[in-house]
């Protein structure tokens, strides 16, 4: 359908890029969000540890007998144990001298803190060591001395923590990620999912639907669908104008013609001479020719507009028939060609008598003109299920080709149509009934099988059948 | 169950192997630590090339012996050179790092964990499913192998017509009802001396409130005051001692010889578990000989699998947990608390004046 047509990309691809870009935009932002939030966190608890470790430590400071005294209580240390398995140092020093701890413990640069303890990331001991400083000014023998309490933990627990953390919020984002990554997917679906169904009910139809589209369509498709409907209503009103156009002229072609022919055939019984009876009779031939196919111009036209409203009517397809035979008989006999029927009584069937009448009419017409002289044309009804096939076997040499597709195209002619009067729309007429009638026209070459034994060797020709569905 | 063999004889003639070992050792460099014993496992002479495993012990040789003797059973090249000393030389002579070992086994907990701490060890991770509890490992540097509770030895004799005490409320009655039936038959560690001790009486200070109330009513009847465990046993088992409180219950139930005569006692209210370590030393040659020999450690101390040659005491490890009667000494920064300069100069002046009532 769009083969061969240049495409600019695909708008459910388009989308499903830009949903799914943004997913991933969004799911870096959030895991970016969340582990810069969960590692201040992590952050603080560990260094409110440390401040609760020092602070414990500070408590136990006192002085004795002019000393500062210091009794480190066991839960100072012992709760950083708790929290992970790090290992611990600390420092207890007054002024510039360390009382007691890891002398080479680094001190933080500047002025130790007074009331607020100082958190430090620092190195030693061949670790990195995340330090809080505490400081407290005592009173010994009337002088001011600072004792500054320092702990510090390595951070191999905290960076197993982070690496904990980091996991869970790569988790978190990617988990976020491939949720909003299908769905982007669905919406890009669900969204070009209308468009789809347009263009699916639309390629659906058939070739004669010109009607409009009335389904309901999203309104970002409406202006799509307005103009689709006016090309259809354009593409239908210059057809019908077409149609109408075509009607108009066969009909009034046919008229005048009939005049002519009949001028022409008093005008040969008068002349005398030959050479003149021979080119009058020419006439009358080319005015037979063109009336018939101004007649069946008429045929299709009228078919064309009687089948966009099938009447549905009792057809008695045998009765139907056996009139046309009695009709055509006569011109028939001027052929010398024999009209055989084998019209059993079967049950109706339903349909618009008028249409048949026009399909059977030119099936016969086109066997009669086809067939040589002397020749016989069978005419036979059957039940077949729930089916009525009515075939027309003739002895006209057959079609060239079984394909009735070819064959039934406007205009079409078989290949032994040489030399006589047709349009070639005879085909085509009985066709767009039967198909209007929900049945088929099949094409075979015609074989000794039924009907009433030829009194002459069969020749070769062909089978046309009509089939219609009883309902 | 195999016991240990505490013999004097035994002992003797260990030492004078040692003095062969001492003498090719001394021989190169001065030693700047205490050595008490020294012996060599595995292959004789102890070709040069061979894989030698250095081990720096507080453990004496012949309790661990037949332990390294089954490590060597899978190992032909290797060689064991076992070093006994006691666990403050240990620390020393890592501290000062002059001469090279691969693996230290220590008894000192406190001691092992600042090892650990101040980054003397290296971490080393088990091989194999072992179901070690979390308690018995810190870091992946500290391993515990044995269990061996502080438990009171009591004479027997000494309690004629009295119920034996179980606990410490009961053994702290006992005393305030009886004081001079008991004066002067009270013994303990001299924290001050010795390591083990200093770590017992810290722990219980830990535990129990009630810690320098009894150890005022021993210092009023004349505490006694030992260095070691097998001399607290022997004078319970000689009838000089009616208590010896604190003693390496391990030790107590391993001399089967005294067994009618002393009484063992892990107190129902808790027990200190001390915990015998090994830790991988920072600059061990060959940390992988190391890491088996803890291995075979832990295997031989947790495994499903009882080891004939294990010499300690194992329990099931439901029994002893932080929060049983059986407490495992905690392993953790809180064991630095206590080995803090000023700590240790603060408990040994209020224990000096509760115990020695000076």
């Amino acid at each position: 359908m769009s083969r061969g047509l240049p495409t600019s990309g695909s708008i459910r691809r388009r989308l499903t890029l830009q949903l799914v870009g943004s997913a991933a935009f969004l799911a870096s932002l959030l895991f970016v969000i969340v582990l810069g939030f969960t590692r201040d966190v992590s952050q603080q608890t560990h260094d409110s540890i440390l401040a609760a470790s020092a602070t414990s430590i500070m408590d136990s400071v006192s002085v004795r007998s002019g000393e500062v005294s210091v009794d480190i209580p066991y839960a100072a240390l012992s709760m950083l144990g708790n929290v992970s398995s790090d290992r611990v140092f600390y420092r207890i020093a007054q002024d510039d001298s360390v009382l007691t701890g890891y002398a080479d413990l680094p001190l933080p640069d500047g002025a130790p803190p007074r009331g607020q303890p100082r958190f430090d990331t620092l190195h030693y001991k061949g670790d990195s060591i995340r330090m809080v400083t505490l400081a407290r000014r005592v009173s010994l023998n009337g002088q001011v001395s600072d004792v500054v309490i320092s702990v510090a933990q390595t951070r191999e627990g905290q960076a197993a923590q982070l690496a904990e953390l980091t996991r869970n919020a790569l988790q978190l984002g990617l988990g976020f990620f491939m949720i909003a990554a299908f769905l982007a997917i669905w919406a890009a679906q669900s969204s070009i999912r209308p468009l789809a169904e347009l263009a699916e009910a639309v390629s659906r139809r058939g070739p004669k639907d010109l009607r409009p589209v009335r389904r309901p369509v999203p309104s970002e498709m409406i202006p799509l669908v307005t103009s689709l409907n006016r090309f259809i209503e354009r593409l239908r009103v210059s057809l019908s104008r077409s149609e109408d156009f075509i009607a108009e002229a066969a009909h009034r072609v046919r008229t005048p013609l009939a005049t002519v022919r009949t001028q022409a055939e008093i005008t040969l019984r008068r002349v005398e001479r030959d050479e003149n009876r021979a080119s009058l009779r020419e006439m009358i031939r080319a005015i037979d020719e063109s009336s018939r196919a101004a007649g069946q111009l008429l045929d299709h036209a009228m078919v064309t507009f009687r089948t966009d409203s099938l009447l549905r009517e009792e057809v008695d397809l045998g009765a139907l028939s056996r009139e046309l035979l009695n009709r055509l008989r006569p011109i028939a006999e001027l052929k010398d060609i024999a009209l055989h029927s084998d019209l059993p009584q079967t049950p109706p069937l339903s349909g618009d008598p008028i249409l048949i009448q026009n399909a059977v009419r030119n099936l016969l017409d086109n066997a009669i003109k086809y067939a040589p002289s002397e020749s016989d044309i069978q005419v036979i009804l059957r039940k077949e299920g729930a089916e009525l096939r009515l075939s027309i076997i003739d002895e006209a040499g057959g079609f060239p080709s079984g394909d009735t597709d070819a064959l039934t195209a406007r205009f079409a002619r078989g290949a032994n149509a040489e030399g006589t009067i047709g349009s070639g729309l005879g085909l085509t007429i009985a066709r767009e009934v039967v198909e209007a009638h929900g049945g088929r026209l099949t094409i075979a070459p015609s074989q000794a099988t039924s009907g009433p034994p030829a009194a002459s060797p069969r020749r070769e020709g062909s089978c046309v059948s009509l089939c219609f569905p009883m309902s | 169950m195999r016991f240990l063999v505490f013999s004097n004889v035994l002992t003797v003639a260990l030492r004078v192997i040692s003095l062969f070992c001492l003498a090719g050792i001394l021989g190169g460099a001065a030693q700047a630590f205490e050595i008490e014993d020294q012996r060599r496992f595995g292959p004789a002479a102890g070709a040069a090339g061979a894989d030698v495993l250095r081990v720096l012990s507080t453990t004496d040789t012949d309790l661990l012996a037949p332990l390294i003797e089954s490590f060597l059973r899978s190992r032909p090249t290797v060689v064991v050179d076992y070093v006994t000393v006691s666990s403050s030389e240990l620390m020393r002579a890592v501290v000062e790092g002059d001469a090279a070992f691969d693996l230290a086994v220590s008894s000192a907990l406190d001691l092992q964990t600042k090892l650990a701490n101040d980054g003397y060890t290296r971490a080393h991770s088990p091989a194999g499913r072992l179901r070690i509890p979390d308690w018995a490992v810190w870091r992946d540097h500290v391993f515990a192998f044995s269990q061996e509770p502080a438990s009171i030895v009591l004479s027997p004799a000494a309690f004629e017509g009295l119920e034996m005490p179980r606990s410490r409320q009961a053994l702290m009655s006992l005393l305030r009802r009886y004081p001079n039936r008991f004066r002067g038959h009270i013994g303990t560690y001299d924290v001050e001396t010795s390591g083990l001790g200093y770590l017992f009486a810290t722990q219980d200070l830990r535990t129990s409130e009630s810690f320098w109330r009894m150890m005022e009513i021993f210092g009023s009847l004349d505490l006694r005051l030992y260095c070691c465990s097998g001399e607290m046993i022997e004078a319970v088992a000689r009838g000089e001692l009616a208590i010896a409180y604190n003693v390496l219950g391990s030790y107590a139930r391993a001399r089967v010889d005294l067994a009618d005569r002393i009484e063992i006692v892990d107190p129902q209210d808790y027990t200190n578990m001390m915990l015998r370590t090994a830790v991988v030393l920072k600059g061990a040659d060959r940390p992988d000989l190391a890491g088996a020999f803890i291995d075979h450690l832990l295997r031989a101390a947790w495994g499903n699998q009882r080891d004939p040659a294990y010499p300690f005491p194992r329990y099931a490890t439901a029994e002893t947990s932080p929060t049983a009667a059986l407490r495992p000494i905690q392993m953790g920064p809180g064991l630095l608390v206590f080995l803090d300069r000023l700590k240790r100069a603060r408990f040994l002046e209020e224990w000096r004046s509760t115990v020695l009532q000076k």
